[in-house]
């Protein structure tokens, strides 16, 4: 069943026309053109699909839009652009903080919640914190100290 | 001298071109996996035609422009591509110069080249590489007679250059799962479980209904695809249809069929590489060692696109080499070769032979079967997990006939295992789909990778240390009910956690330390220096007596005995289970391109080393492939990584070798003795559970 529903995606508000149970992560991808967030498994296990949903790091691959409505999602597009990159996306490229890459757009997310909350966290918490998001090509030591390294620079800001 | 590469492709075009937006186009038929390979390649290339690094556009995995280079795999990349590239480089270069010469009225050696312009005698001579470059006949064949730069001259190569596809990839683009054109459509597939399973009953009409959208169903003998403008409703018809389908003579599964034990039972292709057989009398220790079926566990279902228009076939697909694509699509479909051309788009990393040469072929299909309609085919997280090729399981037990004095004389590897060589196109091998159709392919004979070629079960099988007559006995088995192929490292994982771990046995049978065991019988120099590197790096001369739940242990390789070394040595705690604190590793890649990258790349395969040793297991059940998700087929998390250190050993003056699989063995071997270290018995069987840990403590 179509309804008409409206989702701030990125301070942008859509007016969308998607079957209720469409999922977040499809509504995202295809019908609003914005590919960072990344099918994975569809089973809410991997991470890959994470979005901000009112600033909560959320899996989007099951999460039927119906749902949403009215909600703000952010995803790593709205984090930075390759102009203006996010603290955190700068931290990756000068850690060189992957390897395929696949994993990211969720990491980030999923760090960005994070620091939103705990914004001097340690390594153990960090890795706490990014538990949900796999990344298989074993890019998490340098993960890991991106986001702390993120973290310093957003305090340096802050301060 | 024409290298590997080149011989294949000796026309200079292939590999370089000029373009006039005043870059230059570098081809290869490598691509990037996530390893960094291009931006290693694209230094070779700027540094021998002096460019700056933004001035090379690397043009990778184009089957119909580009150099064949075979596949992307092995470790052989830098090896292969990066020493064409460079020979061709060089080359062009010299060409470009001496008529550069010409043009100006100037003796050659007056020239030098500046950010692709030509200087004479320091001072800008107002033309450049794209001002000459229609005087070049590229189109020639390539001599490799011009000399590439010395060591000394190099100003790119040797530098961490930051990875180039990687900016894109922290903003939400660059993989194929991305790709739009206009008017396409979106593909899942129906898989048939098993070869020679056939479709009995498929209800299309419950199909569209559960699809809940607008889908076309494409059938081909047992070759389903559902296609569509909507992709949520075209999985939830694929999602459907595996469900409901009815098939007559589906792959069944026993569990014990998954273990290395049963695969071990099988009857077996047996072979003998390296030294004749030892003297039957002789004093000899062995010890057997297990791992399971593991899979290649890509964070993305496998995915391609494919268009059929004007009777020309064009794919896009992350596998790992567009030209072997092109071949087995061509004549899965009965195509010629010309009418079909494949481009290489990236993608999640695969690790080795993983679904994404198979989804090419499904969205071939697709798309011959809706022609002038671009078609996205991306598999189910399931179907990736129960229909990629696994990585063998493997039984090996190490023999060695010991002198007076405890030293190894005389050693054996002997190997069960399924092949690691089953790359479509290589012995015998087919794209998955094909057993679908009407006439399926024949029958393989057994096969595995050549030692020559590295080898595949036996690809480490011989130990790098001074013992005397080594030999490898493998008992190749061809009838295991799965598809296997290649996994980063391939037999060596577990032979080198094998041959390290009787090693350690070994040294302790003689009261000996292991590192000083190991260097006793080790001359070759790169090797020792990698050791006694690991070796200070963990601070390994505090080593303590161990048997009290913490452990030191390590691992050494020479990757494939021709590429990287690599020298690792772990910590660990085990109680319940086992904690990996920290890995130390050395290794020695030769001229290093991109230290940084190299790096990258060994801290990945550390980890996924430690994920093998641990955690990774394939199970079977009476559907098949039961481990088909990430809760029944955990891997390594964040909140498991351990403090990681590596280092290059400078070894600048020898030729670069590959590096990207050079520490999967060695980890898991020093977290096998680090294992046995704490616990004071040995684990023979990864991955090392707990239930592992419960009977070793038991025995």
């Amino acid at each position: 069943m179509n309804e008409c529903l409206t989702l701030n995606v990125n301070g942008q508000v859509h007016e969308l026309d998607v079957p209720s149970t469409a999922p977040l992560l499809d509504v995202l991808r295809n019908h609003l053109g914005l590919k960072g967030s990344r099918y994975g498994c569809g089973l809410e296990q991997c991470g890959a699909c994470m979005v901000l949903i009112d600033g909560v790091a959320a899996y989007s691959c099951s999460r039927e839009i119906g749902t949403l409505s009215g909600r703000t999602i952010t995803t790593v597009e709205g984090l930075g652009s390759a102009d203006a990159l996010h603290p955190l996306q700068q931290a990756f490229l000068d850690e060189q903080a992957g390897q395929c890459g696949y994993c990211l757009s969720g990491i980030l997310i999923a760090a960005k919640a994070f620091l939103d909350r705990n914004p001097d966290p340690t390594r153990a918490e960090i890795a706490a914190a990014l538990d949900a998001n796999l990344c298989r090509c074993g890019s998490h030591p340098r993960i890991l100290r991106a986001v702390l390294k993120a973290a310093a620079d957003m305090r340096e800001k802050v301060a | 001298m024409l290298t590997f590469s080149l011989k294949d492709n000796p026309r200079l075009d292939r590999w370089l071109r000029f373009e006039d937006d005043h870059t230059v186009r570098i081809g290869t038929g490598k691509v990037e996996l996530g390893q960094g390979v291009l931006t290693a390649l694209a230094q070779i290339a700027a540094e021998e035609l002096d460019l700056r690094i933004d001035q090379v556009r690397m043009m990778s995995g184009n089957s119909v422009e580009g150099p064949g280079e075979g596949y992307t795999a092995s470790s052989w990349s830098i090896e292969h591509s990066g020493a064409a590239i460079r020979l061709v480089a060089a080359e062009v270069r010299a060409l470009a110069l001496a008529r550069a010469a010409l043009r100006l009225n100037a003796a050659p050696d007056e020239l030098t080249v500046a950010d692709g312009a030509f200087l004479k005698n320091g001072s800008p001579s107002g033309i450049d590489y794209w001002s000459i470059a229609g005087e070049l006949d590229l189109s020639a064949e390539a001599t490799g007679t011009v000399p590439p730069k010395p060591l000394s001259a190099h100003r790119l190569v040797g530098r961490s250059v930051p990875r180039l596809d990687l900016p894109a990839k922290l903003t939400g683009s660059g993989f194929i799962q991305d790709m739009m054109l206009p008017g396409m459509l979106h593909a899942r597939t129906l898989r048939q479980p098993g070869p020679g399973a056939m479709l009995l009953q498929l209800d299309e009409e419950m199909i569209r209904r559960r699809a809940g959208g607008d889908i076309r169903i494409v059938r081909l003998d047992n070759f389903v695809a559902f296609a569509g403008a909507d992709e949520t409703a075209v999985r939830a018809a694929a999602v459907a249809a595996t469900e409901r389908a009815i098939w007559d003579n589906a792959l069944s599964l026993a569990p014990e069929q998954a273990t290395p034990d049963w695969v071990a039972s099988q009857p077996s292709d047996d072979r003998l590489m390296g030294d004749p057989p030892p003297e039957p009398a002789m004093d000899r220790v062995c010890a057997r060692f297990t791992r399971p079926f593991l899979s290649h566990g890509s964070i993305a279902p496998s995915c391609a696109v494919a268009l059929y228009r004007d009777g020309v076939l064009t794919v896009w697909s992350h596998a790992q080499g567009m030209h072997p694509l092109r071949e087995n699509i061509a004549r899965t479909v009965g195509f010629s070769l010309d009418a079909v051309a494949c481009h290489h788009v990236q993608g999640a990393g695969c690790y080795g032979h993983n679904g994404a040469d198979d989804a090419a072929l499904d969205a071939a299909l697709v798309a011959l079967a809706l022609p002038d309609q671009p078609i996205r085919l991306m598999w189910r997280r399931e179907e990736e997990f129960g229909y990629e090729p696994l990585s063998s399981a493997m039984t090996v037990t190490v023999h060695a006939g010991l002198d007076g004095a405890g030293q190894p004389v005389d050693w054996t590897t002997e190997i069960w295992s399924a092949t690691h060589g089953q790359r479509p196109g290589v012995g015998g091998a087919s794209l998955l789909a094909a057993h679908a159709m009407k006439t399926p392919p024949p029958d393989r004979k057994p096969f595995d990778i050549p030692l020559e070629r590295g080898g595949g079960a036996a690809r480490n099988g011989i130990p790098l240390y001074d013992i005397g007559p080594k030999r490898i006995e493998l008992h190749l088995i061809h009838d295991v009910p799965v598809r296997t192929s290649s996994l980063r490292g391939l037999g060596a994982t577990l032979n080198v956690f094998a041959i390290e771990g009787l090693l350690d046995d070994l040294a302790g049978r003689a009261g000996e330390d292991p590192v000083a065991y190991r260097l006793a019988i080790l001359s070759d120099p790169r090797a020792r220096r990698v050791l006694e590197k690991a070796a200070a790096m963990a601070n390994w001369s505090s080593r303590d007596a161990g048997g009290a739940g913490s452990g030191l242990g390590i691992g050494l390789a020479r990757y494939k005995n021709s590429s990287a070394y690599a020298a690792v040595a772990a910590a660990v705690e085990v109680d319940e289970a086992v904690r990996v604190t920290n890995i130390w590793c050395a290794v020695d890649a030769g001229l290093a391109i991109n230290p940084d990258g190299i790096l990258n790349q060994i801290e990945g395969n550390i980890v996924q080393a430690i994920s093998w040793a641990l955690i990774e297991e394939v199970r079977f059940g009476p559907q098949g492939i039961a481990t088909l998700d990430w809760e029944s087929y955990p891997v390594i998390r964040f909140s498991e990584i351990p403090e990681i250190r590596v280092e290059l050993v400078e070894a600048n003056e020898y030729p670069p070798i590959g590096v990207g699989e050079c520490a999967g063995g060695p980890t898991a071997a020093a977290i096998g003795n680090a294992v046995a270290h704490a616990l004071g018995t040995r684990i023979h069987d990864m991955p090392m559970t707990r239930d592992r840990i419960m009977k070793a403590l038991m025995a």
